[in-house]
C-alpha cells in the first residue's frame, strides 16, 4: 500500500469564541480560507493540485451551512477544480478530515488531498444545529444522552478524579501552553490577516496564568443542570448505578475553552511531493476511529488509542508523545491513568483548557502541535487522540521520515 | 340499546346525547364509535340541521374507554394484533377528526358546522378526547367533577388524538402535567389551564351550549392548528426555546420513571414526532405509538393490574357472594396510638361514626389530634373545608370508656403488639359491644387464628392490616383466620370499600402476604451490604428494577430496631430452621451503633438536621468493606427481584394466596413493586416461567437455599404455561 505523508501544517490562532474574541469579525469561512491560501502560498499548490479539500466543520448551519468545505475553496485562491466535503465526526473532525486524507491516499484514490477543519463559535454558537441525539426522546432515552459536562463529571467519579485533581491539571496546561508561547514552540501559526494584509491576530489568544486558588473560586459549570433541571444525574445513575451521585469537578477553567480557528494539513503520497518539490515531514503510520458508550461519552481515547497501535502494530512504550485533546480536565486524567502514562510526555506544550478548542478544527490543531514538537525534540513517534461526542474517539500515528 | 341518542330541535340544532343504558357511567365502546360516527355524519348531511351538542344524560359525561375494545381490536386482525390496532385506533381517529372539520371546505377552512362539548361532570380519557376533537368544551361548573387524561396511570397514553390535541392547544411544557402525570383537574381549574373553554351554571350548560353553536362563525370552529401560520406554543423541537424543552423533557421523564415506563417514552416520543409534521401526519405517529404501547407487556400487565384487577377487587370480586351489605355505621378504634389514629381519620372521613379508645384521655385526644392536624393541612392546601373538619371531627369520640363502644358493628384493635394484651383487649371489648359485632386486628406480625383464640366468635375474628401512613397508603390486607367466617370477610371487604381504598383477602401465614414479600427483600439488600456488595450498587439496582425505594432505604424507612424485633420473633419462632443469621449480623450492629434509621437521623444513610437523606452511611465501609470484584448488575438486581417474587410464588403455593390478582394487585399498592411490570406473578410471565427457573436455579447455586426453585414455578416451566393462563380468575369476575 502506498504511504501517506504530511508535508505541511498550519493553523490560525485561536480566538475566544465569545463575541469579544478577536476572531469575532472574521467569518467561518474567511477563517478557512486564509488556512487553505496559506497552504497553497508555501507549497505552490497551483491548479488542480490536490484531490480534495476533506474540512471538519461540526455546526453546519448559517454561515457554516451548505458544505462550508466547497465555500472555502470558491472563497479561497485554490483551482475551483478542487471539490470540498465537510465532514463532522464533533470534536475530532478535524483529526477525521486528515485520517480520511490520509486513508484515501493510502488507497490509491488520487496523489494528496488537503484536510483540517475551522470552527468560528463566536459566530455559529455550538448546538444551534440542534440534534437528535438530545431531542429525540426514543434516541435520548436509548442512548442514555447527557451532555458533555455531564459526561466529563461521571468519568470523574467513576475513576475517581478529585476536583483538585482536574483544577491542577488545568494548571500545568497553562503553564505549559504559556511556555509553550514563549518559547515559539507553536510553528505552525498563521497570521490571520485582513483582506488588506493587515493583521487582526497572529499569537493565541485565552492562554493564561492561573493558580489552584483562582480555579478554587470557580462554580461547577454541570451541578445545576445535573441535580436540579432538568436533572441529568438521574439518566447518568440509571447507566452507572453502582455510583451513588455523580460529582460535579469541572467548570470553565478545567474545560476546553470555547474558540474560533482553522488548521489545514497537506497529505500527499511520495510522488506528489517529488512533484511539488516537497520534503515530507512525517508518515501517517496508523489511523482509527471507535464507538463507545455514549453517556460517559468521552472515554473513547482510550480504545481508540489501543486500536491504533494495533493498526501500527506498535505498543504504548513506543511512543514518544502524545497529544490527547483536553476537552476536560478528567478526559486527559483518565487516559492517563488507563495507560499509566508519563505525564512529560503528554500535552507538553499545553492544550485546549489553555488555548480553547474550535470543535472542528482542533483534531488538526493538535496534529501540527504533535508534529513541531516532534521535529522540536527530535521525537520519531506521536500519537494524536480525541474523545468524541455521542460516545465516539479517533486516532493517529504519526512517524518522522 | 343505543349509547348515543339523537335529536334535532326546532332551531336546527342537533344533541347527541351519551347515555349508555343500565351504567351509572358512560364508557365508549366498539359499537358506540360507530353510533357517535354515524349520527355526525347525520348532522353534516342534514341541511335543516345547523350543528350539534354532544352531552350526556348521566350526572357525568364518561368515564373512559372500554378497554375491551383494545383486545376487540387486537383479534381484528387474527395474526397481526399490530395491524388492528392500527386500523382501530386510526378508524377512531377519523370519526374525531370528522368532528374536528365539520365538513368545512379543506382549502378555504369555510361552511363547517359548529359542534360543542358540553360536560355536566366527569369527562375522563376518551371522555376528554371527543371533546378535544369539537370546537368548544363548555362545562358545568361541577367542583367534583374531574376532567383529565389519566391513562399514563394504567401504563398506556392518551391515543385517540388527545396526546396530539392537548400539545399543539398548550404547548408540550403546559400539556406535561395532565399526558405525563395524569392530572386531573376540576372544571374551573381545567378552564384556568386551557383545557376547556368555559364554564357555566350546570342548569345554563345546554342552553349555553345551543347559543354557542347558533353564534359560531366559520373562524370559530376551525381550530389553531388547521389555520395558516399555526406554530406550537413554547415552540416546536427544532425551535430554540423547544429545543431546551424537549431536551429537558426527555431527561427528566428517563430520571424520574428510571427508564422502565415504556408509556412515558412512547408519549414523548409521540409528542417529538408530531410536533414537526402537520397535524393529521402528527395523529398517524400518534397512532403508531400507541400502538406500540398496547402491544408492550408492560403495558398490558399494568392495564390488567392496575385498572381492570384493582378495579375488580373495589368491587368486590372476592367477596363471598351471598353476604348481604355490610356498610359499617359505627366503629369502634382500639388504640390512638400512629395506627388507630390513622384508622379512626380514614373511617370518619368516610362518613362513620367513630370511637377512638385508648388507656388514657390524654391518649386517645392526642389521636383525634392527628386528625385535627391532617384536615388543617387540607384547609391550608384547599383540599378540605372547615366544614367537612368540622364533620370528621364531631363523628370521632375519643375516650377511655369502652362503654362508648355499645352499638359498633366493626371493631379494629390497633394495640401494642402483644399477644397477651390483644386478648385481654379482645375478652373486655366483646362483653361491651352486641352479638352481630365484627372483630377485626391491625397486626402485621401476630397470626390471626392464634389472637382469635381469645375470642368468643372466633368466626366474627379477622385481621384487617393497615400499611403505614394509613391516609395515604392505598392497600388493605385483610386476613382469615382458620375460623374466620365469610360475613367478617364481607364486612372487612364492604368497610375497605367505604374508605376506598383496595383490599385483598389472604389466609392467615406469618407475615401474611405483603410483609413475607417485602422482608426478604429488605434482607437480600443488607445481605449483599454484608457480602461486600456496594451499597450503592444494591439501591442503585433497585431503582433500575422500578422500585420506588431501595432495600436500604426501605429499612430505614421502617426502623432497625424492628427489623431487630422482627428478626428476633422469627428466630424464636424458626429455632434451627432460621436462614437469616448473615442479615442479624448487619441488623444487630447497626441497631448497637445507634443507627435505627430516619427516626434516628441515622441509618444506613446519613441525614441533615431537617432529616433529609443526605447520602449512604460511609461507616458500612469500615464494617463490611467493600469487595474489589463487584457482582453484575444483573446479578444483583435478580437476587432482589427474585427475594421477593419466590416469597410470592410460595404464597400461592401454600394457599396464603388463593388469587394472583391479588398478589400482583396487593404488590404494587403494598410496596410499591415495580408498577411496570404489573405485579410479581405479571413479571414472571413476563420473563417466562423458563427463564425463571434458570435464574433460581443460578442464584441456588450461587446464593443459597433460599433461591429454591418453587415446584409450582417448574410445573409452569415444564408445561410452557403461565400463571395468568392457570391462575387467572378474572374471567370468572366478567
Amino acid at each position: 500500500m502506498t504511504d501517506a505523508y504530511i508535508y505541511d501544517a498550519v493553523r490560525t490562532p485561536r480566538g475566544k469564541g465569545k463575541k469579544d474574541g478577536t476572531l469575532h469579525e472574521v467569518t467561518a469561512v474567511r477563517l478557512s480560507a486564509i488556512a487553505l491560501n496559506a497552504l497553497k502560498e508555501r507549497n505552490n499548490l497551483d491548479g488542480h493540485a490536490v484531490e480534495d479539500v476533506i474540512w471538519g466543520n461540526v455546526t453546519q448551519v448559517g454561515e457554516q451551512g451548505a458544505c462550508l468545505a466547497r465555500s472555502s475553496v470558491l472563497y479561497s485562491d485554490l483551482d475551483e477544480r478542487i471539490p470540498g466535503v465537510s465532514i463532522n465526526r464533533f470534536c475530532a473532525s478535524g483529526l477525521e478530515a486528515v485520517n480520511m486524507a490520509a486513508n484515501q491516499v493510502k488507497g490509491g484514490a488520487g496523489d494528496a488531498y488537503i484536510a483540517g477543519g475551522v470552527e468560528s463559535m463566536s459566530r455559529v454558537p455550538m448546538g444551534m444545529d440542534g440534534g437528535a441525539i438530545a431531542a429525540d426522546p426514543h434516541l435520548a432515552m436509548k442512548a442514555y444522552f447527557v451532555p458533555q459536562g455531564i459526561s466529563a463529571d461521571i468519568i470523574a467519579t467513576e475513576y475517581g478524579f478529585s476536583r483538585d485533581d482536574c483544577d491542577a491539571y488545568a494548571v500545568e496546561s497553562q503553564k505549559r501552553a504559556a511556555a509553550a508561547r514563549a518559547d515559539g514552540r507553536f510553528k505552525a501559526i498563521i497570521p490571520v490577516l485582513d483582506q488588506n494584509g493587515l493583521e487582526i491576530m497572529s499569537e493565541d489568544q485565552m492562554i493564561r496564568e492561573t493558580t489552584m486558588q483562582t480555579l478554587g473560586g470557580l462554580n461547577p459549570s454541570f451541578k445545576a443542570m445535573g441535580e436540579a433541571m432538568p436533572g441529568f444525574d438521574a439518566v447518568a445513575l440509571l447507566k452507572y448505578p453502582h455510583l451513588e451521585r455523580i460529582n460535579h469537578v469541572h467548570h470553565a477553567g478545567n474545560s476546553s475553552g470555547i474558540a474560533d480557528g482553522s488548521a489545514a494539513i497537506l497529505i500527499g503520497n511520495k510522488e506528489f511531493g517529488e512533484r511539488h518539490g516537497l520534503k515530507p515531514r512525517a508518515r501517517v503510520k496508523a489511523t482509527s476511529k471507535v464507538g463507545t458508550d455514549p453517556t460517559i461519552m468521552l472515554t473513547g481515547p482510550v480504545p481508540a488509542t489501543e486500536r491504533v497501535l494495533q493498526a501500527a502494530g506498535m505498543d504504548f512504550g513506543d511512543i514518544d508523545l502524545f497529544e490527547v485533546n483536553e476537552a476536560f480536565a478528567s478526559v486527559v486524567l483518565r487516559f492517563i491513568q488507563a495507560f499509566d502514562a508519563d505525564t512529560n510526555k503528554v500535552n507538553v506544550n499545553g492544550g485546549a483548557i489553555a488555548m480553547g478548542h474550535p470543535l472542528g478544527g482542533t483534531g488538526a490543531m493538535i496534529l501540527s502541535a504533535l508534529l513541531d514538537e516532534m521535529e522540536r525534540a527530535d521525537k520519531e513517534t506521536g500519537l494524536a487522540t480525541l474523545c468524541i461526542g455521542s460516545g465516539m474517539g479517533a486516532a493517529t500515528i504519526l512517524e518522522r521520515v | 340499546m343505543a349509547d348515543f341518542h339523537y335529536s334535532v330541535d326546532a332551531d336546527g340544532v342537533a344533541t347527541i346525547t351519551w347515555d349508555v343504558p343500565n351504567k351509572s357511567m358512560n364508557v365508549l365502546s366498539y359499537d358506540a364509535l360507530r353510533e357517535l360516527d354515524a349520527h355526525i355524519d347525520t348532522v353534516l348531511a342534514d341541511d335543516a340541521v345547523k350543528g350539534a351538542i354532544i352531552t350526556s344524560a348521566k350526572k357525568d359525561f364518561a368515564g373512559g374507554m372500554d378497554l375491551n375494545v383494545i383486545a376487540q381490536m387486537k383479534n381484528d386482525a387474527g395474526d397481526n394484533p399490530a395491524k388492528g390496532l392500527f386500523d382501530g385506533v386510526m378508524g377512531m381517529h377519523g370519526v374525531l377528526r370528522k368532528i374536528e372539520r365539520a365538513g368545512m371546505d379543506p382549502k378555504t377552512n369555510k361552511g363547517g358546522k359548529p359542534i360543542v362539548a358540553a360536560l355536566p361532570g366527569i369527562a375522563l380519557g376518551i371522555g376528554l378526547e371527543i371533546p378535544l376533537s369539537c370546537h368548544r368544551i363548555i362545562a358545568a361548573d361541577n367542583p367534583k367533577a374531574k376532567i383529565g387524561l389519566p391513562e399514563i396511570m394504567v401504563g398506556i397514553f392518551p391515543g385517540a388524538g388527545g396526546t396530539t390535541r392537548l400539545v399543539r392547544k398548550m404547548g408540550a411544557m403546559a400539556a406535561a402535567p395532565f399526558l405525563l402525570e395524569g392530572k386531573t383537574v376540576s372544571p374551573d381549574k381545567a378552564k384556568a389551564a386551557g383545557l376547556i373553554d368555559e364554564v357555566v351554571a350546570p342548569d345554563e350548560l345546554q342552553a349555553r351550549a345551543k347559543e354557542w353553536v347558533l353564534n359560531a362563525t366559520d373562524a370559530d370552529i376551525v381550530k389553531p392548528w388547521d389555520a395558516k401560520g399555526y406554530k406550537m406554543p413554547g415552540g416546536a423541537p427544532y425551535h430554540p426555546a423547544g429545543f431546551q424543552t424537549f431536551v429537558g423533557a426527555a431527561a427528566m421523564i428517563h430520571g424520574k420513571t428510571n427508564g422502565v415506563y415504556p408509556a412515558a417514552k412512547a408519549l414523548l416520543a409521540a409528542v417529538y414526532e408530531g410536533a414537526m409534521v402537520p397535524f393529521d401526519d402528527a395523529l398517524r405517529v400518534e397512532c403508531r405509538w400507541f400502538v406500540n404501547v398496547l402491544m408492550n407487556p408492560s403495558s398490558s400487565a399494568m392495564i390488567r393490574s392496575l385498572f381492570i384487577n384493582k378495579q375488580a377487587l373495589e368491587k368486590g370480586a372476592v367477596r363471598p357472594k351471598d353476604v348481604a351489605d355490610q356498610s359499617v355505621k359505627k366503629v369502634g378504634v382500639l388504640g390512638a396510638g400512629m395506627m388507630g389514629a390513622g384508622i379512626a381519620l380514614v373511617s370518619a372521613m368516610a362518613g362513620m361514626e367513630v370511637v377512638l379508645i385508648d388507656q388514657t384521655q390524654e391518649a386517645a385526644d392526642r389521636g383525634k389530634a392527628y386528625s385535627e392536624g391532617y384536615l388543617d393541612k387540607g384547609i391550608a392546601r384547599k383540599k378540605a373545608t372547615p366544614e367537612k373538619k368540622e364533620a370528621v371531627l364531631s363523628a370521632i369520640t375519643a375516650t377511655t370508656d369502652l362503654e362508648a363502644l355499645k352499638g359498633a358493628d366493626l371493631i379494629i384493635e390497633a394495640v401494642f403488639e402483644d399477644v397477651g394484651v390483644k386478648a385481654e383487649m379482645t375478652k373486655k371489648v366483646e362483653a361491651v359491644v352486641g352479638p352481630d359485632c365484627i372483630y377485626a386486628t391491625n397486626t402485621s406480625t401476630l397470626p390471626i387464628t392464634e389472637l382469635a383464640k381469645a375470642s368468643e366468635r372466633p368466626d366474627q375474628f379477622i385481621g384487617i392490616h393497615f400499611f403505614s401512613p394509613v391516609e395515604r397508603m392505598m392497600l388493605v390486607e385483610i386476613i382469615k383466620g382458620k375460623e374466620t367466617g365469610p360475613r367478617a370477610v364481607a364486612k372487612a371487604l364492604d368497610y375497605v370499600r367505604q374508605i376506598r381504598k383496595t383490599p385483598i383477602v389472604v389466609n392467615d401465614a406469618r407475615f401474611f402476604y405483603c410483609n413475607r414479600c417485602i422482608i426478604p427483600y429488605i434482607n437480600e439488600g443488607m445481605r449483599m451490604v454484608g457480602e461486600g456488595v456496594s451499597p450503592a450498587l444494591v439501591e442503585g439496582a433497585a431503582k433500575l428494577l422500578g422500585f420506588p425505594v431501595g432495600p436500604l432505604q426501605l429499612v430505614d424507612e421502617t426502623s432497625i430496631d424492628l427489623g431487630v424485633k422482627i428478626a428476633k420473633a422469627t428466630k424464636a419462632a424458626m429455632g434451627d430452621d432460621y436462614p437469616d443469621g448473615a442479615v442479624d449480623d448487619i441488623i444487630f450492629w447497626m441497631a448497637d451503633e445507634g443507627r435505627l434509621g430516619r427516626k434516628s437521623n441515622a441509618g444506613f444513610y446519613n441525614y441533615d438536621e431537617k432529616g433529609k437523606r443526605t447520602g449512604l452511611w460511609e461507616g458500612l465501609e469500615g464494617k463490611f468493606p467493600q469487595a474489589d470484584d463487584q457482582p453484575d448488575l444483573t446479578e444483583v438486581k435478580h437476587r432482589l427481584m427474585m427475594s421477593q417474587v419466590l416469597e410470592a410464588v410460595r404464597a400461592l403455593e401454600e394457599g396464603v394466596l388463593e388469587d394472583i390478582r391479588e398478589g400482583d394487585v396487593g404488590a404494587i399498592l403494598a410496596w410499591g413493586f415495580a408498577p411496570w411490570s404489573g405485579g410479581p406473578f405479571s413479571w414472571l410471565d413476563m420473563i417466562g416461567a423458563d427463564k425463571a427457573v434458570e435464574i433460581c436455579d443460578g442464584l441456588t447455586a450461587a446464593h443459597g437455599a433460599r433461591f429454591t426453585t418453587p415446584a409450582l414455578l417448574r410445573d409452569l416451566a415444564d408445561k410452557g404455561d403461565t400463571f395468568y393462563g392457570r391462575f387467572d380468575t378474572a374471567q370468572d369476575a366478567a
